[in-house]
């Protein structure tokens, strides 16, 4: 069907006069793309296959490889782009949803960028991390607003149940069967050493996870996968996802290929059936609705466990985000549209919801309107790219954040958004056992544990250097902030000011 | 004393330990000049079958057959390691028969060749290791 | 165009000094302006003020509005205001003396005042909340009326100028009080608005404050969910009322404020004993908002004591004095010798630590 045919996106360029055949590429590529030819003694490659990933590029000990956009186009044209053009083609193909992988990629506006720090110079001196403590311990959950003191006078602990970050940020919900068991095996184990909390995403909890518990928030999400109540008691706090950044207002599906014993197990799912996320949960039609789960879940664990609920980013995020206030929940997640997911239809990846900047400007000022801030701890993600993302992040309002896109990075993943595919060659978002392998644990969690002590250091000399020693100070101080060239609406929505103001 | 180890659950089978070894012990600075358009002939060497694979090498043993059968003198233990001086070798072969686990090999120049924890070359630590993406083989102390 | 404050948020260095008289007696106000003035430098002649307690005993059951206005009709529709909320039982101008460098006066009146007694009814609040709010409406919402005294036996003078010479000007040595505070402003641009000029007050909370805290918007975006206005934009007031929330509306002790404001750290925290732990990482959990960073050293008037705090890194200096039933505090030594040259002890307080003392048993 030659109608059908794309040229391939990418060219493997192999320096002939650096390579050695050792055919290291040969073996590491899921896509077989390379193979050596014994007539002709030499490399050879099919770059139809190649998603470029890097892995081939990462092991060539003689750096005989890299891979390149190809040249080769379509009639120039500014609005049947060669994107639009191939899409249409496959789609004519296929009769079917185009799917992606993690995040929205397109060009729309990162806020992040241009949004500046501020520093002390004179009036108020800057503090040295390397000299002065500096703290970057965070709690999330409900705040009191009232005290209580016993019959001697003494102040009663009357705080509802908190989570203690050492460092305020998350690994966010990544499920057993999008990524592997060494994938959560290294989020796990450094969340461990960090002081910080991974989170299981909805695929339920692998028993040899269970002893990481402490460190663990379990999600509960509309496919109700792997829920029970030892899952329930066995994380230090409990999520209800209600929507995802990456694909807001629809569920998810793991195609039952993916499903073997292990993951079978996990989600309490016949082994090679397809796991289906409705996109509502079918008991949460309202709001009222989600308070009943909310309750639900604090009954089963006996009000020991904080509760939040995630929604995606989306146009009424603020008056979503103040009934969840009012619902109960001790925390609420926002979650981007920058988000990442193992597969989306690409429509809705690219085009549904709002910028995690704007939606959380828009949240923490509403629920401070209200009067509420304080009932509730935000948590954002949906694309944290560094520890300067992060740090306007909490002076915008947040307590903390979620990364998964970057935790996904430093394990291995080149963002070459083929998860669907299931042919992860990091190791990541795969199940078949030769790939999984790839990701050893011991270096994924010591990687994982490298990122997230680096920001905590960035974070921390650009906190000194505005004389802020404590993260409490920074937490929606958005006058540490200024915006560089955005309208005047953009700056209100984010309650900063312009540069030079 | 330190030693390489080599984890099964880890290895990938990737081969580039074998490369890693025969660049080590070329004597070429240069990985690409040392192993282009060359046959290798590796002292580490990957095993495998279906799905299983893992590197072998020399385990420096405590009490090694080889060093007990060379008729030379050429093996012999120095700190713990088991080293071959090629002057020496006559090329005799018992060390391959003696050793169980096939850690002894035919060098190109004619004497035995067989791992020397990169000792002897310009790297003076294993390179099979360093090279090893995936932690496989490590080279530590137990 | 330059803006003035309340338009925009001005840094500023500055001294301070108080004195706290344990027993209750009452001294002039030139003792406490021979103080301020030994610190003259640390001025810019941009603003000075001083807050006496026990200075209206004959009006101890009123509230003392000191108010500030720009023009006639401002104070025509604020008096308009008070006379519907409150008895006014006092009305008059403050009396003050012509200072060559005092200059741009606004009006400066003086009200005394209880709750209407069907207004405080209506309202159900109690009457040092409805008292409160109707000094927060009048700053938030009266163009060119401001007031910045509002507690009872107590009162708040400041201008634009050197607090010296901001002293004489309102005629200080005509008041007696047990306890005075006083303040030397440095803002760093803009000619200083009187408003901004410390001691800030709500109520008889009164706080002077020298430095430029860093958490100051974190700090008024919180506040601000209980019915405050940061107008000013200034430390000083944001500060003033979040004592006055924790304080008044909370339920917190002083010491414990001070434990919220200006936490300790973490590492501090853990070596403590078990109980006074958990009490402490309760208050900067509970709390975390209010936690106050960037150096600061304040001084908490309010009836019948007065508390002295520094940051929790000490990035601003503070010493206090103690001589018999007399204590002093103030930025600098030099600010207590001069007024009390033989003491019987002198020492700094470390970062964090409040310093607070009370009149005695049967002191006033």
């Amino acid at each position: 069907m030659a109608i059908d045919f794309l040229y391939p996106q990418y060219e493997v360029v192999r320096n002939m006069d650096r390579c050695i055949t050792c055919r290291a590429c040969e073996r590491q590529c899921a896509n077989e793309v390379h193979h050596y030819d014994v007539d002709f003694g030499y490399m050879v490659s099919d770059e139809s296959k190649c998603v470029n990933c890097h892995r081939c590029v990462s092991l060539c000990p003689t750096r005989a490889l890299k891979i390149v956009k190809t040249d080769h186009t379509f009639k120039e044209n500014a609005n049947w782009t060669g994107k639009a053009i191939s899409e249409v083609y496959r789609q004519a193909g296929s009769g079917g949803v185009l799917l992606s992988s993690m995040g929205n990629p397109e060009p729309l506006p990162i806020y992040w960028d241009k949004i500046l720090i501020n520093a002390s110079q004179v009036t108020n001196p800057p503090i040295d991390p390397l000299r002065e403590p500096m703290e970057t311990r965070t709690f999330l959950g409900k705040k009191p607003g009232k005290i209580e003191r016993g019959k001697d006078g003494n102040l009663v602990n009357n705080l509802s149940p908190q989570l203690q970050l050492n460092v305020p940020i998350m690994f966010s919900a990544m499920s057993y069967g999008s990524i592997s068991y060494n994938a959560h095996a290294s989020l796990a184990r450094a969340a461990v050493e960090l002081g910080t909390y991974y989170n299981t995403g909805e695929g339920g909890l692998h028993q040899d996870f269970y002893q990481y518990g402490d460190h663990t928030i379990v999600q509960v999400a509309s496919g109700r996968f792997g829920v029970f109540k030892e899952y329930l008691e066995a994380g230090a706090a409990i999520e209800i996802k209600m929507g995802q950044g990456a694909k807001p207002g629809i569920g998810g599906h793991l195609p039952g290929l993916k499903v073997g014993p292990d993951i079978s197990k996990t989600r309490m799912i016949p082994e090679g059936t397809d796991a289906i996320s409705p996109a509502p949960h079918h008991d949460i039609y309202s709001i009222e609705d989600l308070r009943q789960l909310v309750f639900s879940l604090k009954e089963a664990t006996e009000y020991k466990k904080p509760v939040i609920v995630k929604i995606a980013a989306v146009h009424n995020v603020a008056a979503i985000a103040s009934g969840i206030a009012r619902s109960g929940a001790d925390i609420i997640a926002i979650d981007g549209f920058r988000g990442g997911t193992g597969a989306a239809p690409t429509r809705i990846r690219d085009n549904v919801g709002i910028p995690i900047e704007l939606a959380l400007a828009a949240v923490d000022q509403r629920l401070r309107d209200e009067g509420i801030r304080d009932q509730v701890s935000v948590v954002i993600g949906g694309s944290v790219r560094n520890s300067a993302d992060l740090l306007k992040a909490i002076a915008l309002g947040a307590d903390a954040v979620y990364i998964a896109t970057s935790a996904l990075l430093a394990l291995g993943c080149h963002l070459c958004r083929t998860c669907q595919s299931g042919r992860c060659n990091w190791g990541i978002a795969t199940q078949r056992p030769d790939l999984v392998k790839r990701l050893n644990p011991d270096i994924g969690s010591r990687r994982l544990v490298n990122l997230v002590t680096a920001w905590d250091h960035e974070l921390k000399e650009m906190m000194g250097g505005m004389g802020i020693n404590s993260i409490e100070a920074l937490r929606g101080n958005r006058l540490m902030l200024r915006g560089i060239g955005l309208t005047q609406k953009e700056l209100d929505i984010l309650g900063i000011k312009h540069a030079g103001e | 004393m330190k030693r390489v180890y080599v984890n099964e659950k880890w290895c990938l089978g990737c081969h580039l330990c074998e490369y890693y070894c025969a660049f080590a012990n070329s004597g070429k600075s240069d990985m690409v000049k040392a192993l282009k358009d060359h046959k290798i002939a590796p002292r580490i060497k990957i095993e495998e079958r279906d799905n299983i694979s893992f590197a072998v090498s020399c385990r420096h043993c405590e009490e090694p057959l080889c060093v007990k059968g060379c008729i030379s003198g050429a093996l012999t233990i120095q700190d713990g390691a088991v080293h071959i001086d090629s002057d020496k070798c006559v090329g005799c072969c018992t060390c391959i028969l003696c050793c169980p686990y096939g850690a002894l090999s035919h060098s190109e120049q004619g004497a035995i060749q067989k791992c020397e924890l990169c000792q002897k070359n310009e790297f003076g630590q294993p390179m099979c290791v360093q090279g090893c993406p995936n932690k496989a083989i490590v080279y530590e102390e137990r | 165009m330059l803006q003035k404050e309340g338009q925009v948020r001005i840094p500023s260095g500055c001294a301070i000094s108080g004195i706290f008289r344990k027993d209750g007696s009452r001294i002039d106000g030139s003792r406490i302006i021979t103080s301020i003035a030994a610190m003259h430098d640390r001025s810019n002649g941009l603003g000075g003020g001083f807050a006496g307690y026990g200075i209206y005993p004959e009006y101890k059951d009123f509230y003392a509005f000191h108010v500030f206005y720009d023009n006639q009709s401002a104070r025509d529709t604020c008096e308009e205001f008070l006379e519907r909320h409150f008895d006014i039982v006092n009305l008059s101008k403050i009396p003050v003396r012509r200072h060559p460098h005092i200059t741009d006066e606004p009006m400066i009146w003086r009200y005394f005042v209880s709750p209407l007694h069907t207004k405080l009814e209506a309202s159900q609040l109690d009457e040092r909340e409805f008292v409160a709010r109707c000094v927060i409406r009048v700053n938030d919402q009266f163009d060119g009326a401001y007031i910045f005294s509002s507690g009872k036996n107590m009162g708040v003078f400041k201008a634009s100028g050197f607090p010296e010479d901001v002293g004489e000007y309102y005629r200080l040595e005509e008041y007696s009080a047990y306890s005075w505070t006083a303040h030397g402003r440095y803002p760093t641009n803009t000619p200083g608005w009187w408003g901004g000029a410390h001691p800030f007050a709500l109520l008889d909370t009164t706080v002077v404050h020298n430095g430029e805290i860093s958490s100051y918007d974190a700090n008024r975006r919180f506040i601000e969910m209980f019915g405050y206005r940061c107008n000013l934009l200034t430390d000083t007031e944001v500060i003033t009322y979040i004592i006055d929330y924790l304080n008044r509306k909370i339920g917190l002790t002083l010491e414990e404020i001070s434990h919220v404001i200006a936490a300790p750290f973490w590492s501090t925290i853990e070596a403590r004993p078990e109980r006074e732990r958990q009490t402490l990482t309760y208050l900067r959990n509970a709390f975390a908002s209010l936690c106050v960073t960037g150096p600061f050293s304040i001084l908490v008037g309010y009836e019948g004591g007065l508390m002295a705090l520094n940051d929790r890194l000490k990035l601003r200096s503070m010493v206090v004095g103690e001589k018999d039933k007399t204590v002093y505090i103030a930025s600098e030594e030099c600010a207590i010798r001069v007024i009390a040259p033989e003491l019987d002890r002198l020492w700094a307080p470390r970062g964090g630590e409040a310093v607070i003392v009370g009149l005695e048993e049967g002191g006033k």
